[in-house]
Order: structure tokens, then C-alpha cells, then sequence
């Protein structure tokens, strides 16, 4: 049993659940180390999100595609082979070029220091390195969902 | 003699050897309790990766009396429990071989040659994701890839500079490659051809266990029957032509990275070994003539015991099920050579030398496993492909083991440890487990294409996560003994010029070379694809001879087999 709350102006009254956030998870390269993938994806869920997995090898175009398509909050790209420089700015370039700017994109994976801010600069938050806590990833995809709910929202 | 039902009858064997402890009850009752209520120890489990419960102690009362005759033995002899040569490391040391490959073949032939130079007694080459997955330097979904985590081979050229002043005669290769390993073990007879080297004295290994990347890697091109049918092509072609080739190395290791357990990494790679012995039966060759050729390569992560048990266990249970299930008596058979290497995700990010500690922990249980050879990580590896430098402290590491510490003096010293001994025999008895179960589910094929192992190991993966999150489980740095105040260490830098000098080669090769004799030699491999009864070995040799390029071989067979989309597991 759950008392009655207040809200504030304009918040819903509903008393069915805001639609939970949706993720896509994707590994945009060719590679295929897909353990920590796995991980995200039963902790996501166990965290009431809607998760989405884009398979072995996609290519940006394919992840785009499906983040389109499935009209999710966030997609969380991960790369385990060196590549995240080159291959997760091609996501972000093909989103630009289709004017997509309601879905926030993660990153994560093997991504030394010094390439973090190059990331950051092309929209890509996160990039969190192995060892990273779940809870900092869920906050972090949690706060990123938001801002993308806050755009899908805004006519 | 293919006996029905051999595993589950081998486990109630087995179980009805293992019984409780009197001596352990007696003592925890009358000294051990009344201890803990003295000092106000309340008593905590401890619990191995394989869910194994460890007591506190063991004495000969955790061993069936005959133990020392029936399952331990002596070195050398069945069921080569305690190592399967006679005199082991007194003998000779196990090899030590460090996986590397980065860049151009160029920065590899200069990594190759400076290991050598330190010492190293066997080349170990890591290929990049592309090559990995048969694609060349030139597709666009290999941008960016192109030397970020091995070495880029796109055709015979490339394999050429590879080993540019390195005698084929003279070392052993090994080299980690699965999906296009035929056609990458063409090039490598290409090269012994071109070196005057007969090719019955080259000798090496390709990984080529297929089964294991459906599993854990998942690095393939093709359906599993496609791949599994071109293996069977290797084993009949070298058995002939390559008497010394290794041509499949049954590896547990990247079932481990994926996240199992000890006891599964063991159960799920001897049930992999045990397909292939099937598929080599059913190719029609003489066991004597192809078991000897299976090698295998196994984990060594950080629970010291139990991947010392771990590794014990596999030679008995490889010798008894083929003597047994198998009815094979040739005593080389019976040998389970292996590959160890120190596991990656014990590694941490954080404090990374720290790193070097973890590895030498883990060298140790392998070499106290018994292992032929090993791989030492270096510590920069959670970050980046190795540097110079790092490279060098790991292979220090094994050269500590092998020449101060005076392991290798005595042949599994850890025998006779009512420990170690009683761990080994849980550890066989969860796989036999694993056995039962993937025998009545169809085999392992079926298993693995059901995604059953899939899941069994992802559940596994994420029960392990859980308790580094909750700090049950301990990684010094990562999850406990943080340091804030760290400072980032140098790490290899891998330049994008690396992909454009790859391409500018492929292009030449493409412009020199006769097209219509490559157009003809791909057109025959593609009829030869659609044959089952053809063997490919001698096609991929004239294709590489030819210069026809990895992609356009495996392209080959992308068109006549199609692709694999794995079962749905999360």
C-alpha cells in the first residue's frame, strides 16, 4: 500500500506507470565481446527499462535505424576494440544528417582518457571505462532519457 | 565403442567415490565450535566461481581410500592426472608465448622479432577484428579497425612481411584465428612453400574451434555446419599434409572471459573437445592419427586453487572419457596438451599496475596446473594493446617462475593435497554434470545453437557482476582500497596510418595481379563450397597463392553457405 502523494502543477494523476524508458544497446563495430552487453541489458531491466539489443555487427546505419524506428530514449553504444573514435561518430554524424536530436546517446567501453573529451564534443556522455559501477551508468542513462523525454515532448 | 548413457552412469561412479568428511564433523563439533564461541566468530561461506563450498579443512578423510592408485596416478601415466609427461618442466619448460600482433605486418615482424630477442620461445599472433571476421582493409565497415587489436592481414602480401626474416623452421607459430583459420593456414603453407620449409617439419597451430565462438567470441562468418565441415576439411588435410599442425585448439579461455565459471569453462570445452573427436571419427580418420593433433587452451584467473583443480581435472577426464567412452588405447591420444593464458577480466582499469601482481597469481596456477604453454597479460591491458615496455614485465614474470622460484623443479607439487585433490574431483564431477545434461538436450551443436551454454553463462556473468557491485566480491582498486589521487599511465597508440598504408598495399596487389586467373581459382572454390565431399584445404592454398584477398575467399563462402543469427539470450 502506497499513501497518496502530492504533486506539483501539472503532473500527471494517473495512476499507471510513465512509460518506462527505452534503450537500445549496440555495439556499432566489428566486435564482438559482448559480456558487459549482456550485463547492461539484465540490469537495465531489472531497473524497469525497456531494453533493446541490437545484435552481433551491426553497422551505424542499422543502429540509427532501429533507434528511429523503435522511437527509444537512449542508445548506449559500447566498443571493446579501439575503434570508438572513428565508429561511434559515424552514429552521430548519420543522426545529425536525419535532424534526430530527441535521442540522447551513451557510450562505454575500452575508451582511454584522452579520447573522453573528443566524445563529449560530438554529444556522446558516459563513455565510462571498465569497473564502473551499474548504479553511475543507470543514473547517468536516467538523466540522459529525461532530457531526450524533454525533447520528444516539446510540441 | 560409443557406449549410451556413459556420462550419467560416470557420475553416479563418481559420486558414490565422494562422500562426507567424519573427521572434519568430529573436529568442527568438538574444536572448531567451541573456538568460534570463544573468539565470537560467527562463521562465513566461502564459495568458489563454481559455486563450490569450501570448508575450512581437509584431511584424507575427504578421498576415497584407493585414490592414489585409481584417479591420481604418476606423472605420465593414465590417468595423467599429475602432468602428461614423465619428467615435465625438468624435462622442458613449458613455451612461453606472448599473443601479440598490432598495426602493419610491419610493427608485428619488428614486436615478433623483440621478443624473440628476450628470450621468447614461440610466436603467438593476434589478428584485428576485421581479419578476425574475413573482411579486408578496404571495406568500409572496417574503418577505423584496421590493427586496433591485432595485426590486419588481408591477403598472402601482408602474411609475407608478417614473418619477413623469420625462419618457419626454426620457431612454432600460433596463431588465433577461427572463422577463415583454413584459409589463414593456406598462407601460412604459402610461406613455408616460399621458405623452401617441408611442410611435414612446420609446425604451429590455428585456433579453429568454431564451437566456442557460437559460445563466447562470437567470431563467425558462416552457419555452424558450414564452419564445423570446413574444419573437417583442416583435419583431413593436414593429417596428411601437415603432420605437425595443430589444427584446432579447443579454448575455454574466451568461455571464461565470457563470464563463466571455472567448472563451466572446463565442462563446456572438453564437451566442444569430445564434438570434435566425433566429427574426425565421422571423417572417417584413424583416432591415432587426429587426437594427437587436438590441443587445448584454457583460463587461468585468480581463484589460484581452483583453477589449479580446474586444470588437473581436464587431463583426467580428456583421458578416461576417451579410453572409456571412446575405446582408444594409443597412449598419445590420451594426452591433453594445453595453452594457459592469465585471465583478462581479473585485470582492472584502475591502478593498473596492480595488474602484474594479479597475472603472476595466475602464471603460477598454471604452471602448477601443468600447463605447455602460457601467455602472461601485461598490465596495460584492460586499457590498450600492450606497450614495449609492459610486454616486457609479463614475459619477466614466467622467466621469475621458470628460473628463481623452483616451481618447476618438482612435478606437481600441489598432488596429495587433500585440498587441491578434493577440489579436483568436485570440479570433474560438475562437469560430467554439464556432460549428462548436453548429451540428453541432443549434444553440444543443439545445445549451443538453443543457446542453452549462452545462457548458462550469462547468468553466470551477471551473478558474478552482482556481487562486485554489492562488494561481496573483491577488486582491489575497482570496488575496494579506491585511490583518487592515480595518475594516468603511458599506453601504445595505435595511428590511423596504420589502415592507409593496409590499403595502399591491397590496392597494389589488386592492380599486379592476374585477374582472370582470381576470377577462375574463386569460381572453382565456390563449386568446390557447394560440394560436401570436396575437401577445400587445396583451394584455399591456389586461392592464396593467387593473391585472392581474405574477403574475397571468405566472400566465397558467405554467398554459398549464407550468414548465423545467434538465439536470442537476454
Amino acid at each position: 500500500m502506497q499513501g497518496g502523494k502530492y504533486l506539483a502543477d501539472g503532473k500527471s494523476q494517473s495512476l499507471f506507470r510513465d512509460k518506462p524508458i527505452k534503450v537500445l544497446l549496440a555495439k556499432p563495430g566489428i566486435d564482438g565481446h559482448d559480456r558487459g552487453m549482456f550485463v547492461l541489458a539484465r540490469a537495465f531491466r531489472d531497473a524497469g527499462m525497456d531494453v533493446l539489443y541490437a545484435g552481433l555487427l551491426p553497422t551505424p546505419e542499422d543502429v540509427v535505424n532501429t533507434a528511429v524506428n523503435e522511437d527509444v530514449d537512449v542508445v548506449a553504444l559500447s566498443l571493446l576494440n579501439g575503434a570508438h573514435l572513428t565508429v561511434f561518430k559515424k552514429v552521430m554524424d548519420l543522426m545529425k544528417e536525419r535532424g534526430i536530436d530527441d535521442i540522447s546517446v551513451v557510450g562505454g567501453g575500452t575508451i582511454p582518457d584522452h579520447d573522453r573529451p573528443k566524445l563529449e564534443k560530438m554529444g556522446i556522455t558516459g563513455n565510462y571505462g571498465p569497473g564502473t559501477p551499474l548504479k553511475v551508468i543507470i543514473d547517468h542513462i536516467t538523466e540522459r532519457a529525461a532530457e531526450a523525454r524533454q525533447k520528444k515532448n516539446r510540441i | 565403442m560409443q557406449s549410451r548413457d556413459y556420462y550419467s552412469r560416470k557420475l553416479n561412479e563418481l559420486k558414490s567415490r565422494h562422500s562426507g568428511n567424519p573427521d572434519r564433523e568430529r573436529w568442527r563439533r568438538e574444536t572448531l565450535a567451541p573456538w568460534n564461541q570463544k573468539t565470537g566468530y560467527g562463521g562465513k561461506e566461502y564459495r568458489n566461481s563454481s559455486e563450490i563450498p569450501i570448508h575450512e579443512i581437509y584431511t584424507p578423510g575427504d578421498l576415497p581410500p584407493d585414490y592414489d592408485k585409481k584417479e591420481l596416478g604418476l606423472p605420465g601415466e593414465y590417468p595423467f592426472t599429475r602432468g602428461i609427461y614423465p619428467n615435465m618442466y625438468r624435462g622442458k619448460l613449458w613455451t612461453m608465448r606472448m599473443f601479440s600482433g598490432f598495426g602493419t605486418p610491419e610493427d608485428t615482424n619488428r614486436r615478433l622479432k623483440y621478443l624473440i630477442s628476450h628470450g621468447e620461445s614461440g610466436l603467438s599472433i593476434a589478428f584485428d577484428m576485421p581479419t578476425l571476421y574475413g573482411y579486408d582493409c578496404d571495406n568500409p565497415r572496417a574503418d577505423g579497425e584496421i590493427g586496433r587489436c591485432g595485426v590486419n592481414i588481408s591477403s598472402l602480401k601482408d602474411m609475407e612481411t608478417l614473418f619477413r626474416g623469420i625462419d618457419l623452421s626454426k620457431i612454432s607459430t600460433s596463431m588465433t584465428i577461427n572463422a577463415p583459420a583454413a584459409v589463414l593456414t593456406a598462407m601460412y603453407v604459402a610461406i613455408a612453400k616460399k621458405q623452401k620449409v617441408p611442410l611435414d617439419s612446420i609446425s604451429g597451430t590455428v585456433q579453429a574451434d568454431i564451437l566456442k565462438e557460437y559460445i563466447a567470441q562470437k567470431e563467425w562468418m558462416y552457419p555452424p555446419e558450414a564452419h564445423i565441415r570446413i574444419i573437417r576439411d583442416m583435419m583431413t588435410y593436414c593429417s596428411v599434409n601437415l603432420p605437425k599442425w595443430n589444427y584446432i585448439s579447443i579454448s575455454g579461455y574466451h568461455i571464461r572471459e565470457a563470464g563463466s565459471s571455472a567448472a563451466q569453462e572446463l565442462a563446456f570445452t572438453l564437451a566442444d573437445g569430445f564434438y570434435y573427436i566425433d566429427l574426425g571419427m565421422k571423417a572417417g580418420l584413424p583416432v591415432e592419427k587426429f587426437a594427437p593433433r587436438l590441443s587445448f587452451f584454457f583460463n587461468s584467473s585468480i581463484d589460484f586453487f581452483e583453477e589449479i583443480a580446474k586444470m588437473r581435472a581436464a587431463r583426467r577426464i580428456w583421458a578416461t572419457v576417451l579410453k572409456e567412452k571412446y575405446d582408444v588405447n594409443d597412449p598419445r591420444s590420451l594426452l591433453m596438451r594445453f595453452h594457459t593464458q592469465t585471465s583478462g577480466y581479473t585485470l582492472t582499469w584502475q591502478q593498473p599496475i596492480n595488474n602484474i601482481i594479479r597475472t603472476t597469481i595466475e602464471a603460477m596456477a598454471g604452471v602448477l596446473g601443468g600447463t605447455q604453454s602460457l601467455h602472461t597479460n601485461s598490465y596495460d591491458e584492460a586499457w590498450a594493446l600492450p606497450s614495449e615496455e609492459a610486454v616486457k614485465i609479463a614475459l619477466r614474470t614466467q622467466q621469475i617462475i621458470a628460473e628463481e622460484s623452483g616451481i618447476p623443479a618438482t612435478i606437481d607439487p600441489l598432488g596429495g593435497s587433500y585440498y587441491v585433490e578434493w577440489l579436483t574431483n568436485q570440479m570433474e564431477e560438475k562437469a560430467y554434470e554439464y556432460f549428462d545434461r548436453i548429451e540428453k538436450m541432443g549434444g553440444m551443436l543443439e545445445a549451443i545453437k538453443k543457446g542453452y551454454i549462452q545462457k548458462e553463462i550469462a547468468a553466470t556473468s551477471y551473478r558474478r557482476q552482482m556481487r562486485i557491485e554489492s562488494g561481496e566480491e573483491v577488486m582491489v582498486g575497482a570496488n575496494k582500497y579506491q585511490d583518487s589521487s592515480e595518475k594516468p599511465i603511458g599506453i601504445l597508440k595505435i595511428s590511423k596510418k596504420a589502415q592507409d598504408a593496409q590499403i595502399a598495399r591491397l590496392k597494389k596487389v589488386k592492380i599486379t595481379r592476374d585477374k582472370a586467373k582470381v576470377d577462375a581459382i574463386l569460381g572453382r572454390l565456390e563449386d568446390a563450397m557447394r560440394d560436401p565431399e570436396e575437401n577445400l584445404m587445396p583451394h584455399y592454398l591456389e586461392a592464396v597463392e593467387a593473391y585472392c584477398t581474405l574477403e574475397e575467399i571468405s566472400n566465397a563462402g558467405r554467398k554459398v553457405f549464407g550468414g548465423w543469427k545467434e538465439p536470442v539470450i537476454v
